[in-house]
């Protein structure tokens, strides 16, 4: 039977783009069938460890192997001076050791490896290693760090920042100014000034770091492996190893998590240097304790804000400087600090602005990467400052944030014009009409109380005593995509073909499904724009060129695109095809414009040509590969911070309701509505999943996420998820989702980054509300039950 | 490490009188942490799983007698009547798995000042039983810690049962954590009415090296509810005893600055737990209904 126009349409959208389709790994990860990169399994396999520093700062006087190498079942010590090659590497400078080059850091830095027939014996063998340090003094704030005489993390540091900064022990400056700050502050009626602190939060990604390095015949090294980015591992890995690029093969391995911790290198170059000096596969699988130290975090942080505002509500000028703490080495602080500074202003129009945003060298543990990068921070303190430059005029604050909101056409403090849809009012006016959730919920029908509606939970610590109420309310704008000029491209290859009578298209690219849902999405555009049903994902590995980080929300975007661009390709070829093999029955092959939809080739009429599956029959696979790149950014001028920076910008606006228990200072979020302007939604299902988790990592970080590291030592303090404490069930609240969809005509699709912008949002909404509910000024993230009490330790 | 597996009591205790250093392990939630952190390395882990009375309690007129291996989840589930305070403990243990396999008799043998039963032992009152080859003990709960992780068990003793009192009033337990579920105690506080002899009884976990009773908080109060004639009117009782019985708690503290809490937070949150707790069991004796329900 003919299919009519109808069915066809049906057809073609099953599966396609903006349908909620489900993960293929979704069955195996909720039953624990899925294998991560921690399950990786070889015969006659050794298993690496890894001893690290337990200072932060201190010179290696001497490092005796000798016991632990003669340790029965160990196989190889290494340290510094058994490496082969290039001994530093990194994302943006390459200044961190492979292994402790003489000096230590940061606690935590690896001083050496172990390779052992037992991962016991590993570790034992490693503890048998005499390491003599003299410790040094640390510097682990910015006023210990640009001290007079302040010991230099980089003294001969050598790296294209090093020029412009004030001090050696600043990584990156980053000035954005625009506009007269001083006049306009002149002419202000409101001025508001305050100091915010965001303490150092960690991506506690569940699946630890971990892989599997294989020797291989012919001298090279096949790594298996769990990140977020195969060819910048490569790009780092192959020179440690003293090996070409392609004697390094890197297949990806299940990955639990990621959030920008897995973009550093962790252990990946340590277990191919176990297995090239063994000669033995090697493994190396980070407990949760050593996880705290095996990737950078969030980069804490201190902010300076002065807003302005005239008698009507307008925004006049914002002055800011954000300090970041990079930690050792320099990771990506450089691009965080772009961030911070370009966003520092938030989504909102100001005409004079004056920021600058540097990141420091100190002794603390190594930042980098994070879910919101940079734009996290800057969101807590200008939300923070929009809340009271509110009060101060007497405004709504919802209202007063409509009021100053960017829209399309808006200039950014760089100088960049918002070119795309910018509905920031009305994502603040969508979250503010949502119903509230009902007071008192814990009361229950019988006049007991609901302990799971409560502050404390089942810890029974209130029956409604001292609970008040909070309303708070934030919006932030995150860039998508790397920014600043770097060249930001995807690689993509499809084939399709004729499997057993049916049209069947396989996708291959190196993306790394870190769970964002890449391979639900990938899989759907190709199903759109071949018109088949049947999608095979290949797994990502280097030998496919590079999709770039999964990372700054752009895995949809640009890999998207990737495919997308290769889908064109073939479907240009499946075209030709079809008109040499049946173009002379139908008029429509030449005349019409062609669609493939539903398995046929059909007319934008809607008449069916021929079946995918009788074109393709007989016929090589046809196959195409494409590299993709979104349109190109600019640097940020070094000293102005002019500059079209950024690609596309995303925003989301979050409520937040508390129940604070004000007396013993103990918050339960009851509730965290986000709307949010996703441009396309291709998987809607995966969005609102992006969207809750990015809520609840925001609402975490409001309330008790913090590496907590002495000041004093630069000792982490709470490396385990005993006391690193990210949100149960209970902790987690409602969160109502309100999806726009206004399209960027520049993106695949119109689609925006969805990821990481309710990240940003999140934390400030929920400080609000808890301010509402308390009047307490609250400048410091995570919330402790101290500072709602009054109790804290004294400075 | 070598594995010792006892099928009945008495190998257990001849294994501990032969290797004092023997670590008992029946949940392993504590001990398997600390073996997988290379915390501790024991000589020998002596595995009280095959103990089977060791899972079992038994009714003893005015008490329980709890072994020492029963699952927190079997208090929850079974023993709520009996002993409310430490039923409310139970539930604030880790996750439902830690509850599956975690015991009273585990906790007590941890002796971590942070551990969530003590609180609600104390305040109900309960001895230890404490067993060896040279025979058996029993030691009331305040004098069984004796500091930080430490308790007063004899090298060869392992604790078979914990003998709690049945509760003749009401009884409450408040645990302040850094998150709504699955964390561990910044403090916590248990107060139990015994209306049979007219006491109050309280322990407070987690501000003092041990758990303790907030014994001059419990004397004043005794007092006080005794003198306004509380007991016999089931008058409420009045806010400045409340008050100053809250104030008396937080001062039988002596509590540290950690990565969970800071000193002066712990003393002023077992105040508010104290004043709370008390008014709730205060209200549950006089008026014979409970104010919260957890499920």
């Amino acid at each position: 039977m003919r299919p009519t126009r109808t069915d066809l349409t049906q057809q073609s959208t099953r599966g396609g783009i903006g349908a909620s389709t489900l993960r293929p790994d979704g069955g195996l990860k909720v039953t624990g069938e899925f294998a991560y990169a921690s399950d990786l399994w070889h015969e006659d396999m050794l298993w690496g460890h890894t001893l690290r520093s337990p200072h932060a700062h201190a010179r290696i006087v001497s490092l005796d192997t000798a016991e632990a190498l003669a340790t029965p079942g160990v196989h190889a010590v290494l340290t510094h001076a058994d490496l082969p090659a290039a001994t530093r590497y990194g994302l943006e400078v390459q200044d961190a050791p492979v292994l402790a080059d003489g000096v230590v850091r940061h606690h935590g830095e690896p001083v050496a490896l172990v390779a052992a027939d037992h991962p016991e014996t590993a570790r034992r063998a490693a503890a048998k290693i005499k390491a003599v340090y003299e410790q040094l003094p640390v510097v682990t704030d910015e006023k210990s760090a640009t001290a007079p005489g302040a010991p230099l993390l980089h003294p001969a540091r050598a790296d294209k920042h090093a020029p412009h900064v004030p001090h050696p022990n600043v990584v990156h400056c980053q000035p954005v100014v625009r506009g007269d700050v001083e006049a306009a502050r002149a002419r202000a009626h409101a001025v508001v000034t305050g100091d915010y602190e965001v303490g150092m939060q960690d991506q506690a990604f569940l699946g630890p770091e971990s892989g599997l390095a294989v020797p291989a015949e012919d001298g090279g090294v096949d790594l298996y492996i769990a990140t977020q980015w195969l060819h910048a591992d490569l790009r780092q890995i192959a020179p440690v190893l003293g090996l070409p690029e392609d004697k390094v093969r890197m297949t990806l391995s299940g990955v639990g998590g990621a959030f920008g911790g897995r973009e550093d290198l962790s252990m990946q170059a340590h277990a191919c240097l176990l297995a090239l000096r063994t000669g033995r596969p090697v493994k190396m699988v980070y407990n949760r304790f050593e996880s705290f130290f095996g990737h950078v975090h969030r980069h804490p942080a201190r902010l300076h804000y002065e807003h302005g505002a005239d008698r009507d509500g307008g925004l006049l000028f914002v002055r800011c400087r954000i300090v970041l703490d990079g930690g050792a080495y320099t990771s990506s602080s450089p691009s965080v600090v772009g961030n911070a500074a370009s966003l520092a202003v938030g989504p909102y129009a100001c005409d004079n602005v004056d920021v600058e945003a540097l990141a420091l060298y100190t002794n603390n543990p190594p930042c980098g990467a994070m879910r919101g990068f940079g734009a996290v921070q800057a969101c807590f303190a200008y939300e923070a400052q929009m809340d009271r430059l509110a009060a101060e005029l007497g405004l709504d604050p919802v209202e007063f944030r409509r009021r100053n909101a960017v829209s399309q056409g808006s200039v950014m403090p760089t100088g960049q014009v918002i070119d795309a849809p910018a509905p920031v009012a009305e994502l603040l006016r969508r979250v503010k009409a949502l119903p509230l959730p009902p007071e008192r919920q814990w009361e229950t029908a019988g006049g007991s109380a609901d302990l799971r509606a409560l502050p404390g939970g089942v810890s029974n610590t209130s029956h409604g005593e001292g609970v008040v109420r909070g309303v708070g309310y934030a919006v932030g704008i995150k860039n998508v995509g790397f920014s600043e000029g770097f060249d930001d491209y995807s690689t993509a290859r499809v084939r399709l073909e004729s499997v057993a009578g049916e049209p069947v298209a396989t996708v291959r690219t190196a993306m790394a499904e870190v769970g964002q849902g890449g391979v639900t999405v990938h899989a759907q555009i190709a199903r759109t724009e071949l018109g088949v049903a049947e999608v095979t994902l290949q797994p990502a590995d280097t030998r496919m060129g590079s999709a770039g980080s999964t990372s700054a929300s752009r895995q949809t975007y640009v890999t998207g695109g990737a495919i997308k661009a290769a889908c064109e390709a073939v479907r240009e070829r499946v075209l030709e095809l079809g008109r040499a093999k049946f173009g002379t029955y139908h008029p429509a092959w030449a005349t019409a414009e062609l669609l493939l939809e539903g398995g046929k080739i059909v007319t934008d009429g809607g008449e069916v040509l021929a079946g995918l599956a009788d074109v393709l029959d007989g016929e090589e696979p046809v196959e195409a590969e494409r590299v993709w790149r979104h349109r190109p950014t600019e640097p940020f001028d070094l000293r102005s911070g002019q500059g079209q920076g950024h690609v596309q910008y995303s925003f989301a606006a979050h409520r937040a309701v508390v129940e604070v228990d004000t007396e013993l200072g103990l918050v339960k979020v009851v509730e965290l509505a986000c709307a949010q302007d996703v441009g396309k939604a291709l998987n809607p299902l995966s969005v609102v999943g992006q969207i809750h988790g990015a809520t609840t990592q925001g609402l975490g970080l409001a309330v008790m996420e913090e590496i907590a590291v002495d000041p004093a030592t630069g000792l982490v303090r709470n490396p385990s998820f005993t006391d690193y404490l990210i949100p149960t069930v209970l902790d987690t609240p409602a969160m109502p989702v309100d999806i726009l969809e206004l399209a960027d005509a520049h993106a695949p699709y119109g689609l925006r980054g969805v990821g990481e912008a309710p990240t940003l949002s999140a934390t400030p909404a929920v400080v609000a509300a808890v301010r509402q509910a308390t009047g307490l000024p609250l400048r410091r993230v995570p919330l402790r039950p101290e500072h709602l009490t009054g109790t804290d330790v004294p400075a | 490490m070598d594995f010792l597996r006892p099928a009945r009591w008495e190998e257990a205790l001849a294994a501990k009188a032969e290797h004092p250093a023997a670590v008992p392990i029946a949940g392993g939630t504590d001990v398997m942490v600390e073996i997988n952190f290379d915390h501790r390395r024991p000589s020998h882990l002596l595995d009280l799983t095959r103990v089977t009375e060791l899972y079992t309690w038994q009714d003893a007129g005015d008490r329980v007698r709890l072994g020492a291996a029963v699952p927190y989840a079997r208090v929850i589930e079974r023993l709520a009547g009996e002993l409310p305070g430490l039923a409310l403990a139970a539930r604030t243990v880790g996750s439902p798995q830690i509850r599956n396999r975690g015991s009273v008799g585990g906790n007590l043998g941890a002796a971590s000042p942070a551990g969530d039963s003590h609180p609600a032992l104390l305040a109900a009152g309960a001895e230890v039983e404490a067993e060896s080859v040279r025979g058996t003990r029993l030691i009331p709960v305040e004098e069984f810690y004796t500091g930080v992780k430490r308790n007063a068990l004899a090298p060869d003793e392992l604790i078979r049962a914990v003998h709690v009192r049945k509760a003749t009033g009401p009884q409450q337990f408040s645990k302040v954590g850094t998150r709504n579920a699955m964390v561990i105690a910044v403090c916590a506080f248990a107060l139990a009415l015994h209306p049979d002899t007219r006491t109050v009884r309280t322990g407070i976990g987690s501000a003092a090296p041990t758990p303790v009773r907030a014994r001059t908080a419990e004397d004043f109060l005794n007092a006080a509810l005794a003198e306004a004639r509380c007991w016999d009117t089931g008058a409420p009782v009045p806010p400045a005893v409340a008050a100053e019985f809250a104030r008396l708690a937080s001062a039988a503290c002596r509590p540290i600055d950690d990565v969970r809490g800071s000193a002066a937070y712990r003393r002023h949150a077992v105040g508010v737990m104290a004043r709370r707790t008390l008014a709730w069991a205060w209200e549950q004796h006089t008026t014979g209904e409970g104010t919260a329900r957890c499920a």
